[in-house]
């Protein structure tokens, strides 16, 4: 279906967090610390307050109490400047460019101490944490891994690393921050979840929920970086209670880079070892990441592995260790997209050494229950996505001899992978009326560019058995019933169930139906249930120049049912476009000489252009699986990036011989001598 | 971005005329402007010279080619003339930036535009080029090298010039006119580059308020030319290392001229001149390239993390010249 909101969208008429016209509004203008570590020791506003139109200063530490330990939205409470980039203070003027003159006039005085922003395997610090997310055991294991291993017939022993890399939505972080006489909150925010940003904002400001409303219509793109309140929301409540006037904050995309979170790099160290004919005797999945100096985010990088395949002995761990690094965040498939470009890789690198087919020694050691917790799959199509995936893309008889396909000046390679992703749904509330001869579904859900919109339109005129159009779905908006955000590709589901339980109530009802899935919700137990999904990639790499291009990219998905075609299509094939992105040029550099990332904008932190999309195609496979949610899907958000990296370095390898085992896979790291 | 004061000029001696110290030239604004709002270049005046320089391509009687300045990158890339008589030109201008930006660029902008080094564009580090005395932070132990110079940099600067143009016209061997406020004057390239030294915050060797009004090509050499840019993307990305590249090659299957120009890897477009002379002469095969782009790169002094860039530059050049002796 075509987005219902394409039109507003298309004409640029939809309004975006910035763009609302709030009367009277200012502007608001970050200052971000200039050291990675040490302490703030004077905030000079005296300069900066004496410039035109500058109506407010705030920052260094105040004494204003706040409810929140979030360190990074505990805005001017600490005099602990722990990474580079950190908000320290605002000023407010009466237009964007006088704010941002004066933000330059604040003359802040440090203490530096000494900073360390890079991750190593032998760092000093590196350390157990008690959990990883969402709430997963951070190390797991059973069997004798080592014993396995010693007798294994094909071992592989390789350890794979990959860069931070920033979500980058096109719509940057932007808040209006309007009080009202009785002291109340309205929020123009670009969130992933109105209602859990107005828990966490109101939270954060210590008042209650009731007294604040976030309202996001249309966002921009997430990716994750929206999923949590980020300080430029709290920065534009703090600085519009000060200054008694609504306040705009849209955060440049320099800004991004430290004050909206990112991906994790990661080390992670594969060892496997199998029989002489492909059946797996071992896997372990030892992961090193970072995190911040004040903030634990614990990004669960081995728990695909958990899933992935039948072994008989298994261990996963993580490690992490704090660095002067802003805190990491959810980025597209947290987990799953490192986790599976080292584990999918390894499992190549475990084929050419028994000199196996790699579609085969997966379909081969494919688990009857999931390995980790030995739950039944809900439904469980790897198999199926390999096979549909392997006849598309004309996978048989191809040559395992790496390097030995010439094009012209390039050499030509193929490669394959398998995608995982959690399905998974929360509570949420929903309301539907019978309006003015149709409907109306409300519900406090997020359309971040997906289609949500859409599709929960579509799901809710199913159930009252009308077209689409007759149905106008409300969301985006706090003082909605409230919903789950838009992440962990649980969107269609967690709403959808509430939107289709809503629906029947009106039904039964006449004119208004109400849901709450909190009930249904908590019976979701009994089965372990995960997308599944094969991608093919077929890869030309110069060898004189080190240039990759990836004429071919394709993938089958297993995802349950399929709530809508276009919309689901292009979930998938963004999801794969961002995964070719990340094995062939994402990546945030990290300068250890002056403690942070560089390199801030889209010039320098490449993501992929149309020119790098050639044939690329997603389909999918229709799963019943009858222990959903009843509109039966998975989840489509993520899985399509899961997996990628891995498709397109196995492939650079079958072109070239050469295996790069640190993304991304760039001329640079080509043309280095092995 | 802080107040400046904006004219536009409508002849090469108004603008010149306007011009005092903290004034700025705007073209087509891709490069000044992003600059404005980093704060990286903070003009208090600004002069509008989009139509006080001539915006048409024309053929001299000599077999010359007239460009204006104020043409913009795309009418460049897109003229039958360039196409035809200068295919090496056209290609180097599509493989820079952007369809909308190539329609708003101007030639003149094209070769003033500064570094994309991280650290010139960010105002909170030390940066020579834009603070001079401040220091080098790219020199930095750990800091980030991946795009910077391999030849001709000094302690002072590593950073490279950005252009695709200019490096195609180094190797065509333009010339740049430039109106200024002692008179006119020709600038040859390559020539209006400079190499850092110790003064990295001077890009080229215009002097104050002078304005590039035209560029002259000669006429085409012979032989056959192309331009070749490695990237790590398809599009949209500076290069890593570019050549422009001629190769004419006699009846006796012996290199008669041979002109490189290398981007990406100085502070200035790069003539390969070393490569140049040993090619000349010699049997246009494989093993002939090799030395040449070998004596070329033999002066290449990496940063750690730029070692890539000479094995790319050297491979590059042997890549093109046997695409082009095929």
């Amino acid at each position: 279906m075509t987005r219902v909101e394409a039109p507003e969208k298309v004409t640029g008429t939809a309004k975006y967090a910035f763009e609302y016209p709030v009367p009277d509004a200012v502007y608001g203008y970050p200052v971000l610390a200039a050291i990675a570590s040490g302490r703030l020791r004077a905030f000079d506003a005296a300069g900066a307050l004496a410039m035109p139109g500058v109506l407010a200063v705030l920052g260094g530490v105040t004494t204003r109490p706040f409810g929140t330990k979030n360190f990074e939205l505990a805005l001017f409470t600490s005099d602990q400047a722990t990474y580079r980039g950190q908000l320290v203070g605002v000023v407010v003027a009466d237009t964007l460019e006088n704010a941002r003159a004066a933000a330059a006039a604040v003359r802040v005085g440090y203490e530096p101490e000494p900073h360390d922003v890079v991750l190593r395997a032998d760092h000093p610090r590196l350390y157990r944490p008690e959990k990883i997310n969402p709430a997963l055991p951070t190390d797991t294991g059973y069997g004798d891994v080592a014993a396995a291993l010693a007798a294994a017939a094909a071992r592989v022993d390789v350890t794979y690393t990959t860069p931070v890399q920033h979500n980058n939505p096109m719509e940057p972080h932007a808040a209006i921050a309007a009080w009202d006489d009785a002291g109340a909150l309205t929020i123009w925010d670009s969130t992933q979840g109105p209602s859990a940003d107005r828990d966490t904002i109101a939270a954060t400001l210590g008042l209650p929920p009731e007294q604040v409303r976030v309202i996001s219509p249309h966002v921009g793109g997430g990716f994750g970086s929206k999923g949590t309140t980020r300080p430029h929301a709290i920065m534009a409540a703090l600085a519009a209670r000060e200054v008694g006037r609504p306040v705009k904050v849209a955060l440049t995309r320099q800004q991004m880079f430290t004050l909206t979170g990112h991906r994790t790099p990661t080390i992670q160290r594969l060892e496997l070892g199998a029989t002489s004919d492909g059946k797996l005797t071992a896997v372990a999945h030892d992961v090193i990441e970072h995190t911040a100096v004040r903030t634990e985010f614990a990004e669960q990088t081995a728990a695909c592995t958990r899933v992935m395949y039948g072994t008989p002995a298994m261990r996963t761990t993580h490690r992490l260790v704090r660095l002067n690094v802003p805190a990491p965040s959810w980025m597209r498939a947290p987990g799953e997209t490192p986790g599976m470009y080292a584990l999918e890789s390894a499992m190549d690198e475990l084929a050419v050494a028994l000199g196996m087919d790699p579609v085969e020694l997966r379909i081969g050691n494919d688990p009857a229950a999931e390995p980790d917790s030995g739950l039944p799959f809900s439904s469980r199509n790897l198999v199926a996505c390999l096979r549909e995936g392997a006849g598309r893309f004309g996978w048989a008889g191809r040559d395992p001899r790496p390097g030995v396909r010439r094009r012209g000046r390039w050499l030509a390679g193929t490669g394959v992978a398998a995608s995982t992703y959690p399905a998974r749904r929360r509570p949420s509330a929903a309301t539907a009326d019978a309006l003015d001869g149709g409907y109306v579904v409300r519900i406090a859900a997020a359309d971040i560019g997906t289609g949500a919109r859409t599709a929960l339109g579509k799901i809710a005129a199913s159930v009252l058995d009308v077209a689409p159009a007759r149905v106008r779905v409300e969301l985006g908006d706090s003082a909605l019933p409230a919903a789950p955000l838009a992440g962990g590709s649980m969107g269609t589901a967690s709403w959808g169930s509430a939107v289709a339980a809503a629906c029947e109530a009106l039904l039964k009802d006449g004119s208004h139906g109400r849901a709450d899935t909190a009930a249904d919700v908590a019976e979701d137990s009994g089965f372990a249930r995960h997308s599944f999904g094969a991608q093919f990639a077929e890869v030309l790499v110069d060898p004189l120049t080190g240039e990759v291009r990836v004429p071919r990219l394709l993938g089958v998905f297993a995802a349950g049912r399929i709530i809508d075609a276009s919309l689901a299509r292009s979930q998938f094939i963004g999801g794969m476009t961002m995964g070719l992105g990340m094995a062939l040029m994402e990546a945030t550099a990290v300068d250890a000489s002056a403690g942070c990332f560089v390199g801030l904008d889209l010039a320098q932190y490449h993501i992929a252009t149309c020119a790098d999309v050639q044939d690329l195609d997603a389909f999918w496979i229709d799963e019943e699986d009858a222990h959903l949610w009843p509109g039966g899907g998975k989840g489509i958000g993520e899985i399509g990036i899961t997996g990628t990296a891995a498709a397109i370095g196995n492939a650079v390898y079958h072109a070239t011989g050469r295996r790069v085992r640190d993304l991304p896979i760039t001329p640079a790291k080509l043309l280095r001598p092995e | 971005m802080r107040a400046f004061s904006y004219v536009r000029a409508g002849s090469p001696a108004e603008a010149v005329s306007q011009y005092r110290p903290g004034t700025a030239y705007l073209g087509g604004g891709t490069n000044l402007v992003d600059l404005m709002r980093l704060g990286v270049a903070a003009p208090d005046h600004v002069v509008d010279v989009t139509r006080a320089v001539d915006a048409s391509i024309s053929e001299g009687d000599d077999g010359e080619l007239r460009v204006g300045a104020g043409v913009r990158n795309s009418d460049l890339a897109n003229h039958p003339v360039v196409r035809e008589r200068y295919p090496m030109l056209a290609r180097a201008v599509l493989n820079g930036a952007s369809g909308q930006i190539r329609n708003m660029a101007t030639v003149g902008g094209n070769l003033l535009q500064r570094t994309r080094c991280p650290y010139f564009q960010d105002v909170t580090m030390p940066c020579n080029k834009r603070q001079p005395g401040s220091g080098c932070q790219a020199t930095e132990p750990g800091a980030e090298t991946g795009n910077m110079a391999i030849l001709g940099h000094s302690p002072f600067c590593v950073a490279t010039h950005p252009s695709d143009m200019a490096v195609a016209l180094t190797a065509l061997g333009a010339r740049v006119r430039v109106a200024g406020p002692d008179g006119g004057r020709w600038v040859e390239m390559p020539g209006l580059h400079r190499l850092p030294d110790s003064r990295p915050d001077l890009d080229t060797v215009l002097t104050p308020g002078e304005l590039i009004t035209e560029v002259k090509l000669p006429p085409p050499p012979r032989g056959r030319s192309t331009y070749r840019k490695v990237r790590e993307r398809a599009s949209f990305a500076f290069a890593l290392v570019s050549l422009a590249a001629v190769l004419d090659i006699g009846q006796d299957g012996r290199v008669r001229d041979c002109r490189l120009a290398l981007g990406g890897v100085a502070h200035a477009p790069w003539r390969a001149h070393a490569a140049e002379r040993v090619a000349l002469s010699l049997p246009a095969s494989r093993e002939t390239f090799a030395r040449a782009a070998d004596e070329e790169l033999r002066y290449a002094r990496p940063l750690p993390g730029t070692e890539y860039k000479a094995t790319l530059a050297r491979n590059l050049i042997v890549s093109v010249l046997e695409e082009l002796s095929r």
